[in-house]
């Protein structure tokens, strides 16, 4: 009699559980308004990342096309990738001494990994995190770019 | 005329045979290889291999320099990624004699133990999931983007963050940081009561997990066991606890242990250890004294030579770091005690004589995390 009893206890104990989690997935499916999923792409025109969302490294330019770079190198050997490389250009000065500054300020984007010690390291503020994060590209080399625009000069009050 | 080779006729039922599950089997959550040795359905013994995630971060590490470091030990246990980062700083603090601002070490400790739930809460999906409840994993996912969102806002990243660096961090936490930790601990109190509904009380799980890969506290001592894992079996190793760092010492938790050490009792350590992160959370966010963000450092950190060694509480567990300096600007020598190699090892141990459906389970309540098993 015991265990026929115990029997049945068992049944109900193992309805009633399984009817409390379908109580669950009942609640949300009958309010629809607690569904929380983006419709991305479909929002990509009101979708704003956090402002300090780590896209990518970007150099800022200001409207006349001046960043403020100075080619100093010191991001080069902050970064553990090796993502960063700077070529440097000598231009003769009116005093007739030679200055360096930066040609190319080369950013290969797939060997990132997004540990902002370059932008950390930067003695100018030359550096800061860019909000784009749709990198997908069909060709590999599209991820190599070069940081400051071409044409573009050094902020004239930054000293080194 | 050929020959007809009779083979001797085996018993099947007797016969041992050994399947390979993983290395992309859904229920090992990564790239882990077990050889299960099975007669019928039951498990005799098993093999784990490692070394399909190898990155030789330990070696990598012997040519950056210290704040270099951190980035690599994200990758490690990726789902603790913050507590990773914090057991490095803290070496390289403890070696340099820097004391880091009382700011710092509130955030620090008030991220760790965000980073704890949004692990758990993980977890706690792919528990669900690898039981056959696809639903939780949703759920749990949904409650999970709730963190990564401030941590998004805060720290720029949602898994690899990248946020403390040696003497202090990266940048001061957003304006709206604790307003939002607030609110989010106000939403998931409401909403782990849904876990419990969901799974905690389902008749299916609780006859898969109770008295299933039982683990005995001595087999846990002397494996190496931490973490829930660990501390399902009575073996009381919370670092927190027992070596505080950061402000533990200032906040008020428990220490939950267990008793059985089974399958379900490993399950049940989460769910409690998920709450009781929310009490520290709560008691430390208001608290949050004003200051810098960063302590002054050199620019070069150049430990003195000699052997540290740190130890912090990572979600799954102990996280050793270990380092041989030889005055230089990067470690001659650095190992990770990884809780999840040790919560591997035991697998074999206590999954023996299991069905091979209680493997999966029993994996599940381990949640080891591969990469940091591989390193
Ligand atoms: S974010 Fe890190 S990996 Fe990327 S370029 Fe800067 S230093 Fe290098
Ligand atoms: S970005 Fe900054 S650190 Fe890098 S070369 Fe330019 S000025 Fe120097």
């Amino acid at each position: 009699m015991n265990s026929f009893f115990e029997y049945f206890t068992d049944i109900y104990r193992a309805v009633k559980s399984l009817l409390t989690g379908m109580k669950v997935t009942g609640r949300y499916f009958f309010s629809p308004w607690e569904i929380v999923t983006q419709q991305y792409p479909e929002n990509r025109k009101t979708l704003k990342m956090y402002d300090r969302f780590k896209g990518e490294v970007i150099m800022p330019h200001n409207e006349h096309n001046e960043h403020r770079c100075t080619g100093c190198g010191i991001c080069e050997t902050a970064c553990p990738n090796g993502t960063i490389e700077i070529i440097q250009a000598k231009i003769d000065m009116p005093d007739g001494k030679k200055k360096r500054i930066i040609d190319k300020h080369i950013y290969h984007l797939g060997m990132c990994t997004f540990c902002g010690l370059c932008i950390k390291a930067c003695p100018s503020d030359a550096l800061a995190w860019g909000q784009e994060f749709e990198h997908a590209v069909f060709d590999r080399s599209k991820l190599n770019k070069t940081l400051n625009q071409p044409g573009s000069s050094i902020i004239k009050d930054i000293v080194e | 005329m050929k020959e007809v080779i009779h083979l001797p006729v085996q018993n099947v039922e007797e016969e041992e045979y050994h399947i390979n599950m993983g290395p992309q089997h859904p229920s090992t959550h990564g790239v882990l290889r077990l050889v299960v040795s099975l007669q019928g359905e039951i498990v005799k013994s098993l093999k784990p291999h490692c070394g399909y995630i190898h990155r030789g971060i330990e070696k990598m590490c012997e040519k950056d320099t210290y704040p270099q470091i951190i980035h690599l030990t994200d990758r490690m246990d990726y789902l603790s990624a913050h507590i990773n980062n914090h057991a490095v700083c803290m070496l390289v603090e403890k070696a340099l004699e820097v004391e880091v601002p009382e700011r710092v070490k509130y955030i620090r400790t008030i991220v760790d133990e965000l980073n704890r739930i949004a692990s758990h809460q993980l977890w706690w999906c792919s528990f669900g999931m690898d039981m056959g409840g696809l639903t939780c994993f949703f759920y749990g996912l949904r409650d999970r983007e709730k963190i990564l969102d401030i941590f998004e806002e805060s720290f720029g990243s949602r898994l690899l963050h990248s946020y403390y660096t040696p003497g202090g961090l990266m940048m001061d936490i957003h304006p709206d940081f604790q307003k939002n930790v607030k609110a989010f601990i106000k939403y998931f109190r409401k909403k782990i009561k849904d876990y419990d509904e969901l799974l905690t009380g389902n008749i299916i799980m609780q006859l898969r997990t109770q008295g299933i890969g039982i683990l005995s506290k001595e087999d846990a001592i002397s494996y190496g066991v931490t973490g829930p894992s660990g501390r399902a079996s009575g073996f009381a190793c919370d670092v927190r606890k027992h070596h505080p760092y950061g402000v533990y010492d200032k906040a008020d938790f428990k220490e939950i242990l267990g008793t059985k050490g089974d399958t379900f009792e490993r399950y049940m350590m989460r769910m409690d250890e998920m709450l009781e992160s929310m009490k520290i959370i709560e008691q430390l966010i208001d608290n949050i004294p004003a200051g810098d963000h960063t302590a002054k450092m050199k620019a070069v950190l150049k430990l003195p030579a000699g052997e540290y060694f740190q130890r912090v509480e990572a979600a799954r567990g102990e996280l050793g770091v270990y380092v041989v300096s030889d005055g230089n600007k990067s470690p001659y020598r650095m190992k990770f005690r990884s809780p999840n190699f040790s919560n591997l090892s035991v697998l074999d141990h206590i999954s023996r004589g299991c069905k091979i459906a209680d493997l999966v389970a029993i994996g599940a309540s381990l949640d080891y995390v591969i990469p940091d098993i591989d390193r």
